[in-house]
């Protein structure tokens, strides 16, 4: 370690850096990737965590017809909520973005990854004093297997065939072979419940290390500290109250007012604003939600692939990011996947704007008039904008974008997934298996850009059962040239999150895996008084 | 079975003619009664008409066509509307909404909270408002075309031409952020000391109030003004009362039934208005509980909040012609 990066990392224990100024810095000083990230990891951790005190979110996303069943929960405020209650099976490592044990001590896969055998551990009890036994973990994964319960892992364990017991273990046996099933389980529906739920799915009940102490949907949830928690790294505050607030503004209001200790979905046209507040500071984490504008690779005109390409030139990326983003994010690459995502192919080409490559392959399509593109306010926080911005740049190629602005209501089922070119966004998955799997299979229902390939279907499915992560890499950087240079996908942009905290709030960990520290803030941070 | 009406028909004119007052009162009810059945038609054919579908917004991109199609069948969406109509209607008369497709609780109950919360926060601000607005509508009066009327007159006109949340905004970043003396959210939440609610709505009721007042105020103020011309005016005045006595004894009796017409209409504003002002307040009343329900399309909870909304407006409306056909001698006694 040299003088500049023992530097660096005093700065991150001191509380002044965030993950991503380290590492940018780190890696200019000639650290790597894996080098920067653990030396962050152990700075952060040398900051010594205060217990008590009570911590007060305001989170956007809730509502009043949210359910407490963590087989459907769907807003951002459910998602923390679950966090503070539950736990899953596994977790994921904040900065690499790999399995870690949670209440699967260890796991074994078979030589094919068919099969999968979890340790659970022992001697952890429910907040209800129920001991943990391979049966809850069972009976939880049924549960979410029924259709009936109306699970958001559904898609998940519909791979999963075979659930059972051996001895204290716990054995998956899966349709095809998976070496992603441990991310899988990550997931947060899969709260693991004293009998899986089946008595009261309602319950809230968990091995999580705050206990609820009151619920009431779309308005409030309040915790208290697990006394019984099986883990000694988390839960440091003695109670949590998370507020609905689903007003930009409030929750701004609420935050620079210190009636909250940290607020989410900070709009990034007034980051700036509360920049300036001098007990506020912003958060922002390099996430895998994406930006998209896509086209349908079955429909005319967009069945070309000089079109595709043309379109794909035209788009001016760094100006999308500083203009829609306000500098949130980063650029796209076509290709839906990006550092965040363990296995990620790198060195592959950057995509820039290039009006006369453009004007090159849109000349080659023999494509004459205007392309048609949808757009609505929903799409994704200024995609009206991001249109009209194409619009200008694709002109300079001599391309006519032609924008339309559709209804909000509705946009979801008339116009995505159904119009030939229209703007979307995408949430990350956890791996990127499960990215492709659900939106560039050919099988897929949500395959919004209709990109049809048997050979990359059958590359997506024999990387998926490979356990030799240099041939996987190989076999997803081939993957992701396929999407890039002839699929449906404009990507201008990855989406950071961007949320907010008072100064008081120490020990926030940076998680590629999701929003709001992988959901996990509550359970992660502690107060300075 | 022409017979009947038409022996009906005559107990029918003479009870009107016995007792003509207590008949108007009757129509006037019996109108509201077909209005709200008219509005509940209205309510639920906007809501078929939505664009956009529960299973799909419910399920999000977990929506398989199998799921959305379970879905559907277990609400029973693929019956006849007319059908799944006279079921809600016969439902909401005896105050059962239906469950909420969402949560699958009861909407009755989730409503009936949040009916409470909104019932509170326009309570309060009726409490001080109204009595507020009739005061410095009479003082305004007193002091006609004078500095105090015109104060009055330049402020309250200033709150009412700001948007509502712009005056929420404008008194949370005065008196919670930068003075720090207010609560806020005002979030309210069961088991909450009823002083503490009380600090919680403080915000939200200072907006409503003067979001209202101008409009009571001025109306107030010219409803007395035209009394004040008239000739019993002047007697009072020979008879050597005090312009202010004049005013509470005299004119303001005269002048009720216009104010007692926007009272009630602002009061009506106040419980289903508020929408906005909830919002930014982190208040959880009735119209935070639409806007969430609209979100999700869960129509079960969409209805219910209109048909009340609709509700809460013709009753006050109806209270308010009641109470203006009573105070007034020409509708007590019509010709």
């Amino acid at each position: 370690m040299n003088d500049f990066t023992k530097y660096l990392a005093g700065r991150v224990t001191a509380g002044g850096m965030n993950r991503r100024e380290f590492m940018g810095r780190a890696m200019a000083a000639g650290l790597t990737l894996t080098a920067a990230s653990q030396l962050f990891a152990t700075s952060a951790e040398a900051q010594t965590p205060k217990k008590g005190g009570h911590l007060k979110l305001g989170l956007e996303g809730a509502a009043a017809t949210d359910s407490k069943d963590p087989a459907k929960a769907l807003s951002q405020f459910m998602f923390v909520v679950g966090r503070c209650w539950g736990d899953m099976l596994v977790e994921s490592e904040p900065l690499t973005g790999k399995p870690v044990p949670a209440l699967a001590e260890s796991w074994e896969p078979s030589a094919d990854a068919v099969t999968w055998t979890f340790k659970i551990r022992s001697g952890v009890k429910f907040q209800n004093g129920k001991t943990l036994t391979v049966d809850d973990v069972i009976a939880t994964l049924k549960r979410h297997t029924d259709e009936k319960a109306e699970s958001g892992a559904l898609g998940v364990m519909k791979s999963i065939k075979d659930i059972k017991a051996d001895g204290g273990n716990l054995v998956l046996t899966l349709t095809e072979g998976n070496a992603d099933l441990p991310l899988l389980l990550t997931d947060y529906h899969l709260i693991i419940q004293p009998n899986g739920g089946t008595d009261d799915p309602n319950a809230m009940i968990g091995t999580g290390p705050y206990k609820v102490a009151s619920f009431e949907p779309g308005v409030r949830a309040t915790f208290e500290r697990n006394k019984d928690d099986w883990r000694s790294d988390r839960g440091f505050v003695d109670s949590v109250e998370i507020i609905a607030m689903n007003d930009a503004t409030a929750r701004i209001a609420a935050l620079s007012s210190g009636q909250v200790h940290y607020i989410n979905r900070v709009d990034p046209k007034t980051v700036a604003l509360l920049k300036r507040a001098p007990t506020v500071e912003v958060l922002s984490t390099s996430g895998r939600g994406h930006y998209v504008f896509i086209m349908h690779c079955d429909k005319a005109p967009f069945d070309n692939n000089d079109l595709r390409l043309a379109l794909k030139y035209a788009m001016d990326r760094e100006g999308m990011v500083k203009t829609v983003l306000g500098g949130y994010g980063k650029v796209g690459n076509d290709f839906p996947i990006n550092a965040t995502y363990a296995l990620f192919p790198e060195g592959i080409e950057q995509r820039a704007y290039d009006p006369d490559k453009a004007a090159f392959h849109y000349k080659k399509s023999g494509h004459s008039g205007s392309v048609l593109l949808r757009t609505s306010e929903v799409a994704f926080p200024g995609a009206v904008d991001a249109a009209v911005l194409y619009q200008q740049s694709a002109k300079k190629a001599g391309i006519n974008v032609e924008v339309k602005r559709e209804p909000g209501d509705g946009y979801w089922t008339n116009v995505w997934n159904v119009q030939p070119f229209s703007t979307s966004y995408w949430g990350g998955r956890p791996t990127q298996d499960q990215m492709y799997s659900t939106a560039y299979l050919s099988t897929a229902d949500w395959n919004d850009t209709r990109f049809k390939r048997p050979d990359f279907d059958k590359l997506l499915l024999e990387a998926r059962s490979e356990l030799d992560e240099t041939k996987r890499k190989d076999m997803y950087r081939t993957m992701a040239m396929t999407v890039r240079d002839e699929g449906g996908l404009i990507l201008p942009m990855f989406n950071d999150f961007v949320n907010a905290a008072s100064k008081k709030v120490k020990g926030y960990v940076h998680d590629i895996g999701n929003d709001m520290s992988n959901g996990y803030v509550a359970t992660r941070v502690w107060l300075d008084a | 079975m022409s017979n009947p009406v038409e022996t009906e028909s005559l107990p029918g004119q003479r009870f009107r003619e016995r007792f003509p007052l207590l008949a108007l009162l009757i129509e006037r009810m019996l109108l509201s009664l077909l209005l709200l059945v008219a509005v509940s038609v209205l309510i639920f054919g906007g809501v078929e008409a939505l664009p956009g579908d529960f299973a799909t917004t419910y399920l999000g991109q977990s929506a398989t066509p199998q799921a959305v199609a379970n879905i559907r069948a277990e609400l029973g969406l693929d019956r006849p509307v007319v059908t799944r109509y006279f079921e809600w209607l016969a439902g909401a008369f005896q105050g059962d909404f239906g469950t909420s497709w969402a949560s699958r609780n009861s909407v009755s109950e989730q409503v009936g909270n949040r009916l409470g919360n909104s019932l509170f926060l326009a309570g309060f601000a009726a409490v001080i408002s109204v009595p507020l607005a009739v005061g410095l509508g009479m003082l305004s009066v007193h002091f006609r075309n004078r500095m105090p009327d015109k104060i009055i007159n330049v402020i309250s006109l200033a709150a009412i031409s700001l948007p509502e949340f712009f005056i929420g905004y404008l008194l949370i970043l005065y008196f919670a952020v930068n003075f720090g003396v207010a609560t806020f959210p005002a979030t309210v939440y069961e088991g909450m000391g009823f002083i503490e609610r009380l600090k919680a709505i403080a915000l939200p009721t200072a907006t409503l109030v003067l979001v209202v007042l101008a409009h009571m105020m001025r109306m107030t103020r010219a409803a007395i003004l035209s009394v004040m011309s008239s000739a019993y005016m002047e007697t009072a005045e020979l008879k050597g009362l005090s312009a202010f006595r004049a005013i509470v004894k005299h004119a303001a009796p005269n002048a009720l039934a216009p104010i007692i017409n926007v009272v009630a209409l602002n009061l009506a504003y106040l419980v289903v208005g508020v929408v906005v002002v909830e919002v930014v307040f982190v208040y959880p009343g009735m119209g935070q509980y639409m806007v969430d329900a609209v979100t999700v399309r869960d129509m079960p909870v969409v209805q219910a909040c209109g048909l009340i909304f609709a509700a809460v407006y013709i009753f006050l409306n109806m209270l308010a012609d009641i109470l203006a056909i009573v105070a007034n001698p020409r509708l007590r006694h019509p010709r």
